[in-house]
């Protein structure tokens, strides 16, 4: 227990000094860089607008994940069980993803004018889905065939295959993929707060502070930020111990 | 009476780029019913389709496979089938991963009767105790323990065993062909065994059928006559002149199926 807590508490408290002292003994204005003792003033004055931020940025982003999740894992087992799909899908997707999703901002906000939730679910959807695809995909396109024909022998159908074997055997590649879908589908989230500007989320807030020249509070966004990653990242980690543990040997 | 594996003549090529390639052609395999066929061949000779054959997996191009006087087109629920690589779900208990072809074959069956059944065959290849363990605790020999359970688990007609001991170390493989034994006495199954041990052939097979180099055809059918007659095997029989003799004999046929011709006389 005290490897699990405080060993990452102490790690964070030093990083925090780290950033202390160095704008300290560079002597910076906090307009070149807040130092962390510039935070708390700012989340005292404006604690409530970081609540609603918070809350806006976080359901969106959770929103997309979910999306994320049901479509990278559907588009996961049509390229997991076709050889054709996968030919056909994978050139797409790694084109797709290769795209930078800044230049897809303007895009969806003139495919969807005025739906700035629904924006912003679609771009968080759409930045952190492929992960999932293609670990699920390749989770399942490499089962061994001896796990199938165990159960093919009996006699048993696709679908309990699938759901016997198949299925539970991709979940450890699945939980890792969506570790880094989480933090991806923040970065979404946050574009289109930003880049579209529509006074909703830490991205809104993030912009008043730079319009204002506040720049603790613009630290202090990011800081936030990082706190919604890792409440995130260790929801999922919690799910993986549950549903996947058993592939966690301790090592 | 009709044997329970009756492979008649069969012939089958597998479609590559490069045009087919047949793997076998002219295999004929009989084993009557309860009795360990052990079959053996050079490397790469199609034995491992002849495993998928007789569980139904696949269909031969020409030629007949029958099991209990039933032509074999699909998947029955009366094999069981063990590899090389003991196969554990690694998510399940070993209890669990021996439970799984009930699943299948028996979804009425009542949970506690399945356990006790896995149980049974749990403590007979010595792994009481161990029921709740994951596969990731136990060693080599003792998951492959656990697969030869879950093989057998639903009382199949047939055992099928593509080279189940082959990835063990030597004593390990020596411990788990007196599990076999073991297992027979107590539960009647045919099997079919592949291997490319021939040791592990005279020991466990009834009869060891020696096929030639790809395309397999049924080179050779040794009878084995055991030293010290039928009965539970003892392991010393296999440095006994008499068990010496059968493996020259196979030695020889294993020569001739990897064209090389017999050794002189011995």
């Amino acid at each position: 227990m005290f490897r699990k807590i405080a060993i990452p508490v102490l790690a964070i408290i030093a990083f925090l000094i780290l950033w202390e002292a160095l704008v300290r003994v560079n002597n910076w204005p906090d307009y070149v860089m807040a130092s962390p003792s510039d935070l708390p003033q700012a989340y005292a004055k404006f604690w409530n607008l970081f609540l609603i931020g918070s809350w806006q940025t976080l359901w969106r982003t959770v929103a997309g994940l979910l999306l994320a999740t049901f479509f990278g894992t559907a588009l996961g087992m049509v390229m997991g069980f076709s050889r054709t799909a996968r030919d056909a899908l994978y050139p797409l997707l790694v084109g797709f993803n290769a795209i930078p999703k800044a230049t897809l901002v303007p895009v969806l906000a003139l495919l969807f004018i005025g739906e700035h939730d629904f924006n912003t679910v679609l771009m968080a959807f759409l930045i952190s889905f492929f992960p999932i695809a293609v670990s699920v995909g390749i989770g399942l396109s490499t089962l061994e065939p001896e796990y199938r024909d165990i159960l093919r022998s009996l006699g048993a159908s696709k679908i309990t295959i699938f759901r016997k074997i198949a299925l539970p055997k991709t979940l450890p590649e699945f939980f890792g993929a969506l570790k880094v879908s989480v933090t991806l589908a923040f970065i979404g989230t946050n574009l289109v707060e930003i880049i579209s500007p529509h006074g909703r989320g830490l991205g809104a807030l993030f912009l008043s502070g730079q319009t204002n020249s506040n720049y603790p509070l613009m630290f202090a966004v990011l800081i936030a930020l990082a706190v919604l990653g890792i409440v995130l990242y260790y929801a999922v980690v919690a799910l993986e111990k549950i549903f996947a543990g058993w592939a966690d040997t301790g090592a | 009476m009709t044997d329970l594996i009756e492979i008649r003549d069969v012939r089958h090529a597998y479609q590559t780029p490069k045009g087919p390639l047949p793997v076998l052609d002219g295999l004929n395999v009989n084993v009557p019913e309860g009795e360990f066929a052990a079959v053996v061949g050079p490397s790469g000779c199609g034995k491992s389709t002849l495993t998928r054959l007789v569980a139904g997996l696949m269909t031969p191009d020409s030629g007949e496979v029958w099991l209990h006087g039933e032509r074999v087109k699909s998947p029955r629920k009366t094999v069981g089938m063990a590899f090389q690589n003991p196969v554990m779900l690694e998510w399940r208990t070993i209890l669990d991963n021996v439970i799984l072809p009930l699943e299948i074959v028996a979804p009425r069956m009542p949970r506690a009767e399945r356990i006790a059944r896995a149980e049974e065959l749990l403590e007979l290849v010595g792994l009481k105790g161990f029921e709740n363990k994951r596969p990731s605790e136990l060693s080599g020999g003792m998951r492959q323990r656990a697969s030869l359970c879950r093989a057998i688990v639903h009382k199949p007609d047939v055992l099928i065993m593509d080279e189940p001991f082959g990835a063990l170390d030597a004593f390990t493989r020596e411990d788990l062909w007196q599990t076999m034994h073991a297992l027979r006495d107590k539960e009647p199954f045919t099997a079919v065994l592949i291997t490319h041990d021939l040791r592990e052939s005279v020991y466990l097979g009834d009869q060891v059928f020696v096929l030639s180099g790809r395309p397999a055809r049924t080179q050779y059918v040794m009878d084995v006559q055991w030293p010290g007659g039928p009965g539970l095997r003892e392991l010393d029989g296999l440095y006994t002149p008499e068990c010496a003799e059968m493996l020259h004999i196979l030695r020889d046929q294993i020569r001739i199926a990897q064209g090389r011709g017999p050794v002189e006389a011995h």
